[in-house]
């Protein structure tokens, strides 16, 4: 592979273009209605490349890029499980692609059946009471969430409440999210043994809590044992329970948020039900809520008459949060997730919650015995574990990152590194149920060897990766000597704009 | 089992390894009150074949009307390549690109596009993309909020010729910060009341929202309203539709200083209708706001060795840095859609860009002109209009749209409900991918639709 490749403004020539994609010349007098000082002066400084410039440039640029179809993916809290193909193509037929947003209720009967069956088979899996779709990604999902808690203490007139309790190992969203809500956090401490710290959340609540936001099992890769002591303190404060839907897979088909006491969640589509992550999205953040919060969820939902489904907008639904997108959410993202669920169905949907956690349980128990530490060795791994580095940085001067980059070396992706903060120099690591125990066992071989190289060869690991296209990055320049659109060179004639 | 490979020597041989007898034991620390999951809500196993036929079903039940609607979607021709090269598995299943050396694929896609968007809205820097053209218009206002050095109010104005969707959302999502919106009326040209902002009742806002073409397909006063803005002391937050952007003057170029902030819906570059997602949305700004621009932003840098290579930067804005004191919580945006949005406006370039633009806008006039020749049937507004236009009727549009959707038409757009003041309206749109034999389809549908509804002088 070569070292690098052009950008596409550099490759093919002036006035190339792919002619044949592109509509007939429109005669200017068709124009001659569109006042003149409303125009663009100069055309934009787009690319000039033929069809076949952009397949080859685009298809180098895909090959730099390591990807579940390729290599294993064991990132934590991420979820990288395998994104089935029949997803893909039943979600991309071209009636589903061709259907403009606005069209009549009439003419998506299909489409919005198959949404109207993922709500109930989502409100199933959770164990709570509606589901709205709307939510674009994890982290809107997350602000419709404490938006409906919002929403439901002012609806009671409670306008004291202006803090969420939110964990010290919780994702970076959750304080986010409160803060874009208009809430104060209060941190939850985590203590010795992994769970929460009860002392710690009962001096925390009173008048003044909104509610706590929680991941069950936890972002340390363990199930917090007190969740029905913690759901008594916070309701009995006042407070609503939000579960955080990021690690859902470790329990799904097991045990459901609804009957953990929970009263809103979120899910991550693109995690728990195997929606592609598509280089950064698009996710979908389903949330599903108790009868308490249901007339608060934001629309469209989708409604059923007696055999015929309609989009339910404010007009229905009165006491909603309001819209979060311009039409209906990432319905792409959803009808794959539904084809996802239909073929999983009953049984399979508990075994993804089982195989998760076996996968994740075996490859602890591999590298434990190769050696690395288990940041809570007493502690069952759920769908994912902790390890830490710490005696390594110690005595090797070898880091968390220096072995996530070497793996890359090996053809694996890096865990999550540096997440959750506060446990020293960990990997999170999550296998995810549709990893066959031989990737498992190669994974753990590459760890045994990257062990190995760093009481022999540090510096390999320190210098690491060395087979990719490039070599670590210079992240401070990034930010200094910022560079964030490509300028043609001054000789040329026309820099982009601006 | 669905897409678990396990065989069961293999479920045998892994128990073993970590010293259990079943895998309901690896479960031995969840408290045993929480019973396992009901699921019988949840229906049977369905097999690849299977589900490809209900699928498929459900798609013809779907069918494949003509669409005459846009009001924030546009039907254009994706070129094939868009999502031939879009949908394969390394960009399609790979990961949000924190492991830059890993994932130079996607960084430079992402590079590549946020120079295509800062060329074609005309300012300096754009980011990584945003959830949808209303998500964008939110994370925009919450931003003008931060930005604008000038003014500490939270105040916003939000003319009713922005899409009134867009408004919902921004209401929604920034509100909850104590964001408020004044509302500006519109004028008989379908563009802002020149006189609401002369009347100078708009004292010490945070910025004004400008949509260009406005919601109704009118062309509003950019540079006149922008500098009036500006000397207010409000920054400029402009909403734009980026195929127009291949004919109309870009927002950096509006007025004597440009708009502050752009975002817009980039689903017209190469990516389906699809019922309204995925989408994204695009943002872009001037160089010395890009500290308070939300979202991931991609930037050009050298490894140790010396070679050119992509990182995520300026990380320190974002929700896994900075928790409660985040630019925003966002943090997954729209990749894949990027990406096909780079392919295509790579493909296109400027000039096919420029075609479709003029194509679309022909094609609207042209049904516009046939339209019009029907009883009863005038423009709106008098003013410019680019691709989309607001038609009056002389009785309700609701029952013409289900005669024309009985004939295999989407006809546009009823204002009725969110502007019920403009009468018996309705919003309409064609694109480059209609031909002479649509628009005179459409003419004889919805003449024939006229012929059988009651008109609004014949109803009791």
């Amino acid at each position: 592979m070569s070292p690098t490749e052009p950008t596409v403004f550099e490759i093919g020539a002036p006035g190339r273009g792919a002619t044949d994609q592109w509509p007939e010349a429109t005669p200017a007098e068709a124009l001659d209605d569109l006042p003149a000082a409303l125009l663009r002066g100069s055309r934009a400084a787009l690319p000039e490349v033929g069809e076949l410039d952009a397949v080859r440039h685009f298809t180098r640029l895909s090959q730099r890029n390591f990807c579940i179809d390729t290599q294993f993916y064991p990132l934590g809290s991420c979820t990288m499980k395998y994104n089935p193909k029949a997803c893909h193509q039943y979600a991309m037929l071209p009636e589903f692609l061709a259907r403009h947003p606005l069209a009549p209720d009439s003419s998506g009967q299909g489409v919005l059946a198959c949404l109207y069956e993922l709500q109930e088979i989502l409100k199933a899996a959770t164990g709570l009471a509606a589901v709205s779709l709307a939510p674009m990604a994890g982290a809107q999902g997350e602000f419709a969430g404490v938006s409906m808690i919002r929403a439901y203490h002012t609806s009671r007139g409670d306008h004291a409440r202006d803090e969420l309790i939110v964990s010290e190992a919780a994702h970076g969203t959750n304080p986010a999210t409160a803060s874009m809500c208009g809430y104060t956090v209060r941190e939850l401490p985590v203590a010795e043994d992994g769970d929460a710290d009860l002392e710690a959340l009962r001096a925390a609540v009173g008048p003044r809590t909104a509610g706590i936001m929680l991941t069950n099992p936890s972002t340390l890769g363990v199930f917090e044992r007190q969740i029905g002591e913690i759901e008594r303190i916070v309701h009995a404060a006042g407070g609503l329970l939000y579960y955080d839907g990021a690690n859902l897979n470790a329990i799904l088909g097991r045990v459901r948020p609804g009957d953990m006491g929970f009263d809103v969640m979120h899910m991550n589509l693109h995690k728990t039900f195997a929606t592609p992550h598509g280089g950064g999205g698009p996710g979908a953040g389903a949330v599903a809520v108790n009868a308490r919060l249901e007339p608060f969820l934001p629309v469209p939902l989708v409604g059923r008459d007696g055999s015929a489904y309609r989009l339910l907008d404010e007009r229905e639904r009165p006491q909603s949060i309001g819209r979060l997108s311009a039409f209906a959410g990432n319905v792409g993202v959803l009808l794959r997730a539904y084809v996802y669920v239909r073929m999983l169905g009953r049984t399979g949907l508990r075994a993804v919650g089982e195989h998760a956690t076996l996968n994740a349980n075996y490859l602890l128990a591999r590298l434990r015995a190769i050696g690395y530490e288990p940041a809570y060795p007493e502690r069952r791994a759920s769908h994912e574990f902790l390890i830490t580095l710490r005696r390594e940085a110690r005595e090797l001067e070898v880091t968390a990152m220096d072995v996530a980059k070497r793996l890359l070396d090996y053809g694996f992706h890096a865990p999550t590194t540096y997440f959750p903060l506060l446990v020293p120099e960990c990997l999170l690591i999550e296998p995810t149920e549709t990893e066959s125990k031989a990737t498992l066992d190669a994974f753990a071989e590459a760890m045994a060897r990257i062990l190995e190289e760093a009481r022999r060869e540090p510096q390999q690991l320190r210098s690491a990766p060395h087979s990719l296209p490039v070599q670590r990055l210079d992240d401070v320049r990034a930010a200094k000597q910022l560079d964030l659109t490509w300028q043609a060179p001054a000789a040329a004639p026309a820099p982009p704009s601006g | 089992m669905a897409f678990i490979p396990h065989m069961s020597a293999d479920v045998s041989a892994m128990l073993r390894t970590i010293g259990v007898a079943s895998i309901d034991e690896l479960f031995d620390e969840i408290p045993p009150e929480l019973a396992a999951a009901e699921l019988h809500d949840v229906p049977e196993p369905l097999n690849e074949m299977q589900i490809g036929r209900l699928m498929r079903e459900r798609a013809r039940t779907d069918g494949a009307p003509l669409v005459f609607v846009g009001a924030g979607a546009y039907e254009h021709h994706i070129p094939a390549a868009v999502w031939a090269l879009a949908a394969r598995g390394e960009f399609y299943t790979s990961y949000t690109p924190y492991q830059a050396e890993a994932s130079q694929g996607t960084l430079q896609v992402i590079y590549e596009f946020q120079t295509m968007i800062a060329s074609l809205t005309g300012l300096e820097v754009a980011n990584a993309s945003l959830y949808d053209g209303a998500s964008a218009l939110a994370e925009a206002a919450l931003m003008a909020v931060r930005a604008n050095r000038r003014s500490t109010s939270k105040r916003l104005l939000v003319p009713t010729t922005v899409h009134p969707h867009y408004r919902g959302v921004l209401e929604t999502i920034a509100a909850p910060q104590g964001l408020t919106f004044d509302p500006l009326p519109y004028a008989a040209n379908g563009g802002i009341d020149a006189a609401a902002l002369a009347r100078g009742e708009t004292a010490d806002c945070a910025a004004i929202v400008l949509q260009q073409p406005n919601f109704f397909g009118a062309l509003e006063d950019v540079d006149a309203i922008t500098d009036w803005a500006h000397a207010k002391g409000m920054l400029v937050i402009a909403v734009v539709n980026p195929v127009s952007l291949a004919l109309l003057k870009p927002p950096g170029a509006w007025g004597t200083e440009g708009a502050d902030i752009v975002v817009g819906e980039g689903q017209p570059l190469g990516v389906p209708l699809a019922s309204g997602g995925p989408y994204f949305g695009f943002m872009a700004t001037r160089r010395s706001y890009v500290r308070s621009m939300p979202g991931r932003i991609v930037g050009r840098t050298l490894d140790r060795v010396g070679r050119v290579g992509y990182t995520l930067t300026l990380q320190a804005r974002e929700q896994h840095i900075r928790r409660a004191k985040a630019t925003s919580n966002i943090c997954t945006n729209q990749g894949l859609l990027v990406t096909a949005a780079t392919i295509h406006l790579s493909l296109l370039g400027a000039e096919g860009l420029a075609r479709t633009a003029a194509a679309c806008h022909a094609r609207t006039r042209a049904l516009i002109e046939r339209l019009c020749r029907l009883p009863g049937v005038g423009r709106r507004f008098a003013g410019p209009y680019f691709h989309e236009v607001v038609l009056s009727f002389d009785r309700p549009v609701a029952p013409l749209l289900e005669r024309l959707a009985r004939a295999g038409i989407v006809g546009g757009y009823d204002l009725s409900r969110h502007y019920p003041e403009l009468g018996h309206a309705l919003l309409v749109c064609a694109t480059e991918t209609k031909t002479e034999a649509d628009l005179e389809r459409y003419q004889q549908a919805l003449a024939q639709a006229l012929q059988d509804a009651p008109s609004a002088r014949r109803q009791p």
